[in-house]
Parts: C-alpha cells; structure tokens; sequence
C-alpha cells in the first residue's frame, strides 16, 4: 500500500517525540487505544494559563498511526484547551491523505487529544 | 549489492536459469498439444510432460503415475479434498466411508476455504489447535478421530511460521485406522527430503513456483497402491491426467516444474546448508542486537530458510515501512485489514496479539547472500531501535509496568 508523502513525513522525521513529567500537575497525558489492536498513542500536554504550551507523543502503531499522532501534537501545540477539542478525526484524515482503511488511526489521534485534555482537568480538580 | 533484497521466498520465487532454459523451446519450437497424438508436434510433448511427471514423482518418492498437474497448489487442495469427499463420503458413488474432517488452525486458506466450503455441503471438520510453536501432534490427531473419519488435511511446512509437523507418524496413525492423509507441500517439496512412502501420505499437493519453477503450475499426488485413492474430478472435459483434471496441459510450465524438482533433487543437501546457515546468521546478527526478539515457530523443526519474529513493542506495518525501501519481507500484523486482525496461524499459536502484530517473516533462497542477510539484519535493528523510543508500549515496560495489567481502551 503507497503512503501520502505527508505520512511519510511523519514516519520519517516525527515531531514532538517523547515524555512529559506525567506526574505534573500542569501536564495532562491520554494513552488510548489497545496493543491487541496494533495500535497504542500516548499523547501528552502541558498547559499555562487556557493554553497548551508543549505537547509530546509516542506512538506504537503503523506508519498512518505515528503520522497521525505526530501531526496532532503539531496541531495542539499553542492552542487553547478548546481549540484543541475542536479538532477533529476528519481534518486529520484530509491532511494526511489517509485511505479509508486507516481512518481508525485519525480517530484514535482525535481520542490522545480528548484523553490529554480530561487528564489535564481531572488534575485541576 | 542490489536493493531491495528480496528475502520472501516463502511468497514466491524466481524461476531458476536452468529451469528457464529448458522451459524456452516449449512456448515456441515445441509448441504442440500433449492430447495430440496424430503427430510429432503431440508426442513431443507429451514426452516432455512424461519426463517432468518422472521428475516430480522422483523428488518426492512416488511413481510418475501418481502424479496429476494442476494449475499449483490451491487447486490440488481443492481437488484432493471435495474430490475424495465426493468419492468417498457420497452415497452417489456408494463408498460412504465418512464425512469428518481433521484440519488444523494453522493452515493455508486454501485448505481452511475448502474446507469451510465442504461444511456447507453436510461435512464435519474438526480444527485442532497446535501448541505454542504451531506444531500438531499426533496425539492430538488420535484424539479427534471417529468412526466416520474420512481424511486428515495438515500441512507439512507452515508458510508463516516455518514449523514441520509430523507427518510420518500422522501418516502411520491415518494408515492403521483406514483414514486418508493429505498433505500441503508447498512449502516443504524441494526443502527438505520428502517420501510419500516412507512418510505415509496418501495425498499431497505441491507448485511449482515455490520451489523455482514458474506460477501457475502444481501438481497433486494421489497414491495408488497401499491404498489406491481415487478421487472425483471436479474439472471435467478432455480426460486428461487420467480423468482427474480435464484441460490442456500448460506444457512448457509443466517442463519448467519438472526441471525444478531435478534441480531441487540434485542440490537438496546444498540448499538446505545454504538456507539454514544464513537464517541463524541473520538471528544470530539480531539478536546480538536487540532483546525481546521471540521466534514464531519449532526452534527444533524448522524449515530451512524461514524465520519468523516478533520485535516486541514494534507494530509490524511500521517496522516494514522502515525498511521497505531496502528490505522485502512480511508481517504477520494486518493493520491494512479492516478486521484488524493479525495472523490467523500466530492467534492459533496463542502469541497474544500484540506479539503478533509486531511480527516478521523473512524468507532466505538458493541466491541469498550472506552481504545481503548481515544488511538486512542491520536495517532490522536501526529501524527496531528508533520504533521503540517511539513505542509507548517500550517506554512503560523500561518503567516496569505489566502491559496485561493496564486496562485498555480498544477500539
């Protein structure tokens, strides 16, 4: 199966790999998806203020799974908590190109964002 | 050194030279039907066919009579199954011997499809699971059989995992209780030493591509003495191959099959040496690299050239999209499919499922080097280890957490 340039991309040079002090109280982190299923994101944020400062991620899963996560991370990254809420599945799948058979990748993607965001105000109480 | 290096031998292979060479005549000078016998251009022909059934039949043990050319293998299985269950499980033909089946889970779909089809028409089949390295055992044969027993369907070579299964012993125990055995040899003709005799098969199927020959040529042998089979055509015409498969014959892929298992016959003991020593080269190499690497498959009885692994904490889709640029291999996770499923043959097994989605199969040939498996084995391990400082999976088992104990959210 060809993958879009932009997927590629992603593969190739990930943005915003890694961790944030989970523990923090200003970081807010979603692990969703499940290993049986081939695909696991770990997206985290850090927010000041309304505002999502710094985002990381790890992803195990395939290459539109990484690209996906990669390209959410770019995305959150100097939004409010709100504007990231707004992001949604389908916006991920236009700009990566991705095929029908991948569009659960995009929607996982949508979920680390939700999953970071609840995290995040579960801690604010 | 040219890339991609093509370790995916298991999928196919290319025609040897010594086999294209023999085979060239055939679609031109020597273009004659083999049914024809009013002249030269026929018995030609049909003297070539002749020889390549006597080089088949050599190969694996048989007598060239046993030997009936199909289009490959998925129709010699087709034909071998609903064949023998219409001839012997069909009050039509008056044998009614039984209607079960033994298959296992770890079959081709060719085997698995026929089957699933032969159940819709009033079969019972029964699937066994094999252990944890895909091996059937004998034991487990004995058990599921019943009086109404008609064959035994089981592959001798996996084609995902490389495991040998017993054969000669399922054989013997087929023969004592007057049941039929009926082997997939795809993988395994022309790989390691076969003798339908000695190894107490009644049936088995083989293709030529497999074993460097061209696609789109195969062959099923059917034993004719201790028991004489016989089974229902199920492409009728001509009569040919002895009313077992009507259609005229693919002569020049026939020659091409034939010189192939000569070929094979002759460098069997070279191509086993060969193929066995750079598969452990090559997980020698990564595993002297990378830890949590786990075989799939019979460390003990182990096709030659086939290694099956799973890279734990790396999805194989994305190993693949790593190397794929240098490296043709397969993975036995299915993430392109919309089941989400991972192969039917490592569930089977009962490799959890994340294993099985992080695994690869490498397939070494008569023309592997040893330049291309030490390349290979390095981009496997550069490409491991950047997955897994992006594997969140790696990052909490480096923390100590029991992945079984996190509760997921699956989607």
């Amino acid at each position: 199966m060809a993958y879009s340039d932009k997927v590629i991309d992603h593969y190739d040079n990930p943005r915003n790999v890694g961790a944030l002090d989970k523990k923090a109280d200003d970081v807010g982190t979603g692990l969703v998806g499940a290993p049986e299923c081939g695909d696991v994101m770990k997206l985290q944020i850090q927010v000041e203020g309304d505002k999502i400062v710094d985002a990381k991620f790890k992803t195990f899963g395939c290459g539109s799974a990484i690209a996906s996560s990669s390209l959410a991370t770019e995305w959150v990254k100097g939004k409010t908590i709100e504007e990231a809420l707004s992001i949604t599945n389908s916006e991920i799948v236009e700009e990566l190109s991705l095929p029908p058979v991948k569009i659960h990748c995009s929607v996982l993607a949508e979920d680390a964002i939700k999953a970071a965001v609840a995290d995040y105000k579960t801690k604010q109480g | 050194m040219k890339t991609p290096i093509y370790l995916d031998y298991q999928a196919t292979t290319p025609v040897d030279a010594r086999v294209l060479e023999v085979m060239l005549p055939y679609f031109t000078e020597h273009f004659g039907n083999a049914a024809s016998r009013n002249h030269s251009f026929g018995w030609t022909a049909e003297e070539a066919v002749d020889t390549a059934r006597d080089e088949v039949a050599k190969l694996i043990g048989a007598n060239s009579k046993e030997i009936v050319f199909t289009s490959g293998s998925t129709e010699a299985i087709n034909l071998a199954l609903k064949g023998a269950v219409e001839m012997y499980g069909d009050s039509e033909h008056g044998k009614i011997k039984g209607r079960h089946i033994i298959t296992s889970l770890v079959e081709h779909k060719a085997v698995l499809d026929t089957c699933k089809h032969l159940e819709k028409r009033g079969c019972e089949v029964t699937y066994l699971t094999p252990d944890k390295t895909g091996r059937v055992s004998v034991e487990q044969v004995a058990e599921a059989m019943r009086e109404d027993t008609l064959l035994v369907a089981l592959i001798w070579g996996n084609n995902e995992i490389g495991t040998i299964n017993p054969i000669r012993e399922i054989g013997a125990l087929c023969h004592e209780k007057n049941v039929l055995l009926f082997v997939d040899g795809t993988q395994t003709v022309g790989k390691i030493p076969v003798d339908v005799y000695e190894d107490n098969v009644d049936l088995m199927c083989l293709s030529a591509h497999k074993l460097y020959g061209p696609k789109g040529a195969g062959a099923l042998f059917v034993r004719r003495r201790k028991p004489r089979v016989r089974l229902v055509s199920q492409i009728d015409g001509g009569g040919h191959e002895r009313g077992m498969r009507s259609g005229t014959l693919n002569v020049a892929s026939i020659v091409g099959l034939g010189e192939a298992c000569r070929v094979c016959r002759i460098d069997l003991d070279k191509d086993i040496a060969h193929a066995t020593g750079l598969r452990n080269r090559l997980e020698a190499r990564i595993r002297a690299s990378l830890d949590e690497v786990h075989l799939n498959g019979n460390a003990e009885h182990l096709l030659p050239g086939c290694l099956n692994l799973s890279f734990a904490y790396v999805e194989g889709e994305s190993l693949l999209m790593g190397i794929n640029n240098e490296l043709a291999v397969s993975s036995g996770s299915a993430c392109t499919s919309a089941s989400l499923e991972p192969s039917h043959v490592l569930r089977a097994m009962g490799v959890g499922d994340e294993l099985a989605h992080s695994s690869i199969r490498f397939g070494i040939g008569r023309s592997t080097t040893e330049e291309e498996v030490d390349y290979a084995a390095d981009r496997i391990i550069e490409t491991v280890v950047r997955l897994r400082d992006l594997s969140p999976l790696y990052e909490m088992a480096l923390e100590g957490i029991d992945l079984a104990t996190v509760s997921w959210t699956g989607h």
